[in-house]
């Protein structure tokens, strides 16, 4: 019998010819990341351990996002903690307000994620880093503070479920959609304690922007890791960024044995809305009702790259937004918001009334920057509508892709982007 | 060791968003998580609760973000166990590795309710519901998990074997 992908990189992780899903092992783990919020909690935890310093100032990263620039007194306080931990322990990729952005979009643009290793983050979209081929995932601080100090970490070995998507993609559908619709189809714990792979045609023709945000968002599925075999894609976009050496000659064996094999036509598959509560209380776009929002957002780990801020200005173009909406864009990282204004996106947000913000996490997790007052609405294009994970546990939040968003911003209620390009013309 | 304790019930898919709301994340104060535990779900959680206090939920517990924060604050508020039909997964790695006690046991979740007094014997996992004298057995952790449970979470595991 053969083994699938997760199978094979957790048996060489652990100096192992195979391994068997449900097995715990002691895995090496190839890079370890925290943030502003999780890594002070994993350095007083490291600190405890008693080693007198990290097993490998090149493996660990250090970013802050989720607070930043500085909300307030406590917070600063926490960012100096993982400031001067940095310092002190010499730790090569850390990441200073300015000069980093999001997280999961910082560490593949800046080459830090090789396929088939092993990625641990203190946050639970570390399953982003799927979409190249590695196998990414969120631990706690604890979890992290102990990698920090032995390189490992202990896993059970998960039973992996194949997700193929064949077809082709209609108008406006991006990689948000598809993985909406999958989380729709199996529910927020339809992938519990287990990968999923992405595979098909259209991965196979789909961007790494798009591939991101599919991995980005297998946890809200439950699952461990999210992960897209690396490819020509994968290799073009880690050539001119790649910090080591790295290889993209990892695959399922064709005989491995899946938890589940599902199939979807995307044919069939409209642009998505996930209403409140769940990202799995999904509808395609053409049954949702004119629901009129008080905030869009743009950006996250989930839909702050690139490709999402092009969409988006195409939309923007020549719009200008609602007089009852507030729209905030959130660029993803400093290149991403470099990139932006060089290309001229940024001025098109300007001008349409966009609140361009620098990369921070902000509003996604209802941090600052943006937050909702109670019985207010956001369409969003982050990645969780929980109660309260924007504001007030009264305010709801609706996720969609980027185009769906901004278009909802310039007409005051949730629409089809069709409906802006349309109206233009 | 025995805890017993009254029972607040939940709902499936409670996730550290209402757990702990994101606001609060700038702290890391165990003491200033238990005053806002629960808040999303229900604002008066951390001024009912009681040392020994049980949590008990549907399945998903704990689904969302990784934020130790959730565990922490939980554990902080003086609740002794969780009692659910599945946990997320990070929030059940946090939990163990934290020290607070998480029970997987689907019978006793269908048969306890707010308000019921349960009695828990952490190492067994065997859960008495004193209300109607009804008992469960919870899931068995693996070999493994048990060892970081007996040395007291994965701090003192770590140095015990590494240092
Ligand atoms: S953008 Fe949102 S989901 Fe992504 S890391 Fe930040 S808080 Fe988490």
């Amino acid at each position: 019998m053969g083994m699938t992908f997760v199978e094979k990189i957790m048996a060489t992780h652990s100096d192992q010819k195979e391994v068997k899903p449900g097995e715990i092992i002691q895995a090496k783990v190839d890079m370890l990341m925290g943030n502003d919020i999780t890594a002070p909690v994993a350095i007083n935890e490291f600190k405890k351990i008693g080693v007198k310093e990290v097993f490998d100032k090149e493996r660990i990263v250090l970013v802050l996002d989720h607070l930043v620039p500085s909300k307030d007194i406590k917070s600063s306080e926490q960012a100096k903690k993982v400031r001067e931990f940095a310092r002190e322990n010499d730790i090569k990729y850390y990441f200073e307000v300015g000069k980093g952005g999001i997280e999961h979009c910082l560490l593949p643009e800046q080459g830090l994620i090789m396929p088939g290793e092993i990625v641990i983050g203190a946050d639970s979209h570390t399953c982003t880093y799927g979409a190249l081929g590695a196998l990414g995932t969120g631990v706690g601080s604890t979890d992290l503070a102990a990698a920090m100090a032995t390189g490992k970490l202990w896993f059970k070995v998960p039973e992996t479920i194949k997700v193929v998507f064949s077809g082709k993609l209609n108008p406006w559908v991006s990689g948000k959609d598809l993985i909406l619709y999958t989380i729709g189809n199996i529910g927020v714990d339809g992938a519990l304690y287990k990968a999923l792979e992405f595979s098909g045609e259209v991965i196979e023709n789909l961007s790494m922007d798009n591939r991101m945000t599919i991995s980005n968002m297998a946890i809200e599925a439950g699952a461990k890791f999210g992960i897209i075999a690396p490819d020509k894609n994968t290799k073009d976009y880690l050539k001119n960024r790649a910090v080591r050496a790295f290889s993209c000659d990892y695959y399922s064996d064709s005989d491995a044995d899946y938890a589940q094999i599902i199939n979807y036509d995307v044919t069939e598959i409209e642009p998505q809305v996930a209403f409140p509560h769940l990202p799995e209380n999904t509808k395609p776009i053409s049954k949702v009702d004119k629901i009129k929002i008080d905030m869009a957002v743009i950006g996250s780990c989930t839909n702050g790259r690139v490709e999402d801020l092009r969409i988006s200005a195409k939309i923007f173009k020549n719009n200008k937004m609602d007089n009852g909406v507030r729209c905030i864009l959130l660029t993803c990282s400093q290149e991403i918001y470099h990139q932006a204004l060089t290309e001229g996106l940024i001025e098109i947000f300007i001008t349409a009334g966009v609140a361009v913000s620098t990369p921070t996490c902000g509003p996604c997790f209802g941090g600052h920057m943006g937050i909702l007052a109670a019985g207010e609405k956001a369409i969003s294009t982050t990645n969780r509508n929980f109660v309260g994970r924007m504001g007030h546990p009264q305010s709801e939040v609706y996720l969609s892709n980027p185009a769906i968003a901004a278009a909802s911003a310039v007409k005051g209620y949730i629409t089809h982007p069709e409906e802006v390009l349309k109206s233009e013309i | 060791m025995k805890f017993e304790g009254r029972v607040f019930k939940y709902s499936d898919n409670i996730d550290t968003d209402v757990i702990i709301p994101g606001r609060y994340l700038n702290s890391s104060d165990p003491e200033v998580l238990a005053a806002h535990c629960m808040e999303g779900l229900d604002s008066k959680f951390s001024s009912k609760v009681e040392k020994g206090d049980v949590i008990v939920a549907g399945s998903n517990f704990g689904s969302g973000s990784s934020r130790e924060h959730a565990p922490l604050s939980i554990k902080a508020s003086g609740v002794s166990c969780v009692i659910a039909k599945s946990f997320a997964r990070i929030f059940y790695r946090n939990s163990i590795n934290i020290g607070l006690p998480v029970f997987i046991c689907p019978s006793g979740v269908e048969n306890i309710n707010t308000g019921d007094i349960v009695e828990v014997d952490i190492e067994s996992g065997y859960i008495k519901n004193k209300n109607n004298n009804k008992a469960f057995q919870a899931e068995k952790f693996p070999l493994f998990i048990q060892e970081i449970i007996k040395a007291g979470g994965l701090i003192a595991y770590t140095k015990k074997h590494y240092c």
